[in-house]
């Protein structure tokens, strides 16, 4: 088929033009933002101490949203002072079903307010609305579901042991999954019977707070969840604060790095959920239209803001033309533009920062020689937008297929032998998550011996499921988040 | 491409155009049903699709009287708001001359389908003097069914060169080649069987997913499947194939999920009756329904648009 025939006929191609051009189709609900958001400590909005706030902007339009409200050090004192109150005297000593009746009670809350949640992701982010609508608010909920039905049976995470929660508990979460993270995150924490101080994304804090007025609906005692929002000191505060007996962490491997330093001589628990640089295999054998699927969700999911999106495509040299025909045809109808529209498969970049790393990154690629792609569509005037783009002629020593640019980026490579494939998979710091594509059984469960990462997605990518433990080997992190791996890490086990 | 006379292995042609997984394209065809379409885009998808539809009658109660009634429908969908008359009408053989009455010499064609619809379990002359017979009497377009028992034991010679001979008797007819989706069963085999079908027919003749007379008709997935092969076979060959999917499509809001998976796969050239058609009856009117929404802003009484073979 078109493996030998399409190259004797290079210029047959199919259109992909405006015959039908789609109209906007904006979601035009209302999110119920406030002006100005202040701090979530002991169960009530509170200013910060030195009045400082910041203002948060959508990255769409390039204007400001709202003034969040800049926790310093003794802000987060309070929080965690109302938080280890909170473990003491009502929340660590209530039993399990009580505290699941309080966490069914969020995550249905979370579902009465999805459309609000999703909106406001949307604003505040920059991710297509029918990612938050369709993806982000409805996992978080369901991670919510999932531990609530935990509360009651922790005694069979560890049998024959003794479990405890750890008391109070530091969280930073990075502004990729600003709502996702935060439940990956609060959710195990409650459920075990701990108490949560929580610092969200600088450039994303807006359903976090909006988290906080859930809290306040479903009636959570107060100082069991607590919300600071800031830069990285206010996130430094919450890791090094003494009652924070664990502290989990979401973010860059370079963070995450210089948090553990601070860490260091401290017996306090840490998980740490970090960069990755994942391999997405395909082997000749594979359906290679829904392979090009899979690539395509894997690095242009949320703009290539996931951590474990697969940014090395490892494609056997056999088909390596035929899969980059079909790829670049999948991107000829990839929509790029207002998040807000219905029909928006990629939206805005974060920040004006991340735009500018990605733009960077791409740069070096050309400059190292890597032959640069992108499907050449119109972007919005204002905003920060990236087209979605791919790297051929990538080789192993090329920094894009060695750092993580965290955006719509992907560089190929390619491979003759499964051994060369594993070999080019792990030859990398990270190891979080890795993709393979093929027809045959037994090589799924060889490759996914072999390569060294958290999560091997057979003949798919970037799923997720509230009961599958997430996390790395390596550069990439430790401790698991999601499934009774990640529930474990938030009790202590005697 | 010849044909191969002796039993020829399914694995082996799977090794040549690949095989397609069930639960990946299952995911890729619900990102269709998320699209959406406001405005100018809806109207412009609603009237493609009217103008796409083969209007269709295929029961033994048909009348001379019920084909008349069939016809007047298609060049005239209804009575205002300009709407375009459907591609064709499809009907038995033996009402291809009554269609041709009231069609004939406008741009509304006549399909008949043959060849022992629906079975096809009827000896090969017989089939072939059948589509004949149609052609006569006026048909401009033949649907016929593959062998599915030819392909199933294996016997892909056979089963592309009854195609062939078809194609020989359909003349100057196009001829639209039915899979029988549901017969065949898995993702695979349709891909495989719209291989066998797209190298021994011309171009501009079509595949078509089913008969609308089993359990399970046309889907997204199976849709899907067949318009990544015509799109492969295309770029192989430069071969366009057109595709007919049948059955099962009653809602506006369903045409157009098909519609957008023809725009976001095979592109702009597709977009147009000469190269994708709904087999359906009941479609029509939904279309004009909201078609008629978005002209005066309201929803009609079902009462105001006229039946076309529904419900005598």
């Amino acid at each position: 088929m078109p493996k030998t025939l399409s190259k004797s006929n290079p210029a047959r191609e199919l259109v992909f033009g405006d015959l039908w051009e789609f109209d906007p189709a904006p979601e035009t609900a209302d999110p119920k933002l406030k002006p100005r958001y202040d701090l979530f400590i002991n169960g009530s909005f509170v200013p910060p101490r030195a009045g400082k706030y910041f203002a948060t902007i959508n990255p769409a339009h390039e204007t400001k949203i709202a003034d969040i409200a800049l926790a310093d050090a003794s802000d987060v004192n309070s929080a965690c002072i109302a938080a280890q109150k909170a473990f003491v005297s009502v929340w660590g000593k209530m039993p399990g079903k009580e505290r699941g009746k309080y966490l069914y009670r969020i995550a249905r809350l979370l579902q009465d307010h999805a459309r609000e949640f999703a909106i406001a992701e949307t604003l505040d982010g920059g991710k297509p609305i029918k990612e938050s609508r369709d993806f982000d608010v409805p996992m978080a909920a369901a991670h919510f579901f999932y531990h609530a039905g935990w509360a009651d049976k922790l005694e069979h995470l560890a049998p024959g042991r003794q479990i405890a929660p750890h008391g109070v508990v530091g969280q930073v979460i990075p502004w990729n999954f600003p709502l996702l993270m935060l439940a990956w995150k609060i959710a195990p924490a409650l459920a075990a019977g701990n108490c949560v101080v929580l610092k969200p994304a600088e450039s994303t804090s807006i359903t976090a707070l909006k988290f906080g007025e859930i809290c306040q609906e479903a009636g959570l005692p107060n100082g069991v969840v607590n919300i600071v929002s800031g830069a990285a000191e206010t996130g430094a505060a919450v890791i090094q604060h003494p009652l924070t007996m664990k502290v989990a962490f979401t973010g860059s491997t370079e963070v995450g790095k210089s948090l553990m330093r601070s860490l260091a001589g401290t017996d306090k628990k840490m998980t740490m959920e970090l960069g990755g640089k994942a391999a997405n295999i395909v082997f000749d054998d594979a359906p290679l239209d829904q392979a090009v699927e899979g690539i395509v969700n894997g690095i242009f999911f949320n703009q290539g803001h996931v951590c474990c999106a697969g940014s090395r495509l490892l494609v056997q040299e056999s088909i390596a033309d035929e899969v980059l025909a079909k790829l670049k045809r999948r991107i000829a109808v990839l929509r790029v533009g207002d998040p807000m529209d219905k029909n928006t498969d990629l939206g805005a970049i974060n920040s004006r920062e991340q735009l500018a790393k990605i733009t960077d990154l791409v740069q070096i690629g050309v400059a190292e020689g890597a032959e640069k792609y992108d499907n050449g569509c119109k972007l919005p005037a204002k905003g920060f937008f990236f087209r979605p783009t791919i790297f051929t002629n990538v080789s192993m020593s090329h920094r894009i297929a060695r750092e993580e640019i965290f955006g719509p980026v992907l560089s190929i490579l390619t491979f003759r032998t499964p051994e060369e494939a594993i070999e080019k998979a792990n030859n990398t710091p990270y190891g979080l998550s890795a993709g393979v594509w093929t027809d045959k059984g037994s090589r799924i469960l060889k490759m996914s011996t072999l390569i060294k990462a958290g999560v091997v997605w057979a003949n798919t990518y970037n799923k997720f499921d509230p009961t599958s433990p997430f996390g790395g080997y390596k550069e990439s992190g430790f401790g698991r988040e999601g499934g009774k791996q990640g529930l474990l890490d938030y009790l202590m086990v005697d | 491409m010849p044909a191969a006379k002796a039993p020829t292995s399914l694995r082996r042609l799977f090794d040549e155009i690949g095989t397609v997984d069930q639960v990946g394209i299952e995911e890729r065809v619900a990102t269709f049903t998320t699209r959406s379409l406001k405005k100018k885009s809806k109207v412009f998808g609603l009237r493609l699709a009217v103008s796409m539809v083969d209007l269709t009658t295929l029961e033994g109660k048909d009348t001379p009287g019920k084909v008349a009634s069939l016809c007047q429908k298609a060049l005239c969908p209804h009575d205002v708001g300009d709407i375009p008359p459907t591609a064709a009408v499809c009907v038995y053989p033996a009402m291809v001359k009554h269609a041709r009455k009231h069609v004939g010499g406008t741009s509304v064609k006549i399909a008949s389908v043959a060849t022992a619809f629906p079975s096809g379990q009827a000896p090969l002359k017989t089939r072939l003097a059948e589509v004949r017979a149609a052609v006569k009497d006026g048909a401009d377009e033949i649907d016929m069914v593959i062998n599915r028992g030819a392909f199933l034991s294996g016997e892909f010679g056979r089963m592309q060169d009854e195609i062939a001979a078809v194609v020989e008797a359909c003349g100057q007819a196009t001829l639209k080649v039915i899979l029988e989706v549901s017969e065949l069963e898995t993702y695979d085999n349709i891909r495989a069987a719209s291989f066998l079908a797209m190298r021994v027919i011309r171009p501009g003749d079509f595949i078509k997913t089913s008969t609308g007379k089993t359990s399970s008709n046309a889907t997204l997935g199976n849709n899907q499947v067949m318009l990544e092969a015509i799109r492969d076979h295309f770029l192989a060959t430069g071969i366009p194939i057109s595709m007919k999917p049948a059955g099962g499509i009653r809602t506006a809001k369903q045409a157009l999920h098909f519609l957008i998976a023809v725009k976001e796969t095979l592109g702009d050239e597709w977009l147009n009756n000469r190269r994708y058609r709904f087999g359906a009856s009941a479609l029509l009117n939904d279309l004009v329904r909201q078609l008629e929404k978005e002209r005066t802003g309201a929803y009609q009484a079902p009462w105001n648009f006229s039946e076309a073979t529904e419900g005598y």
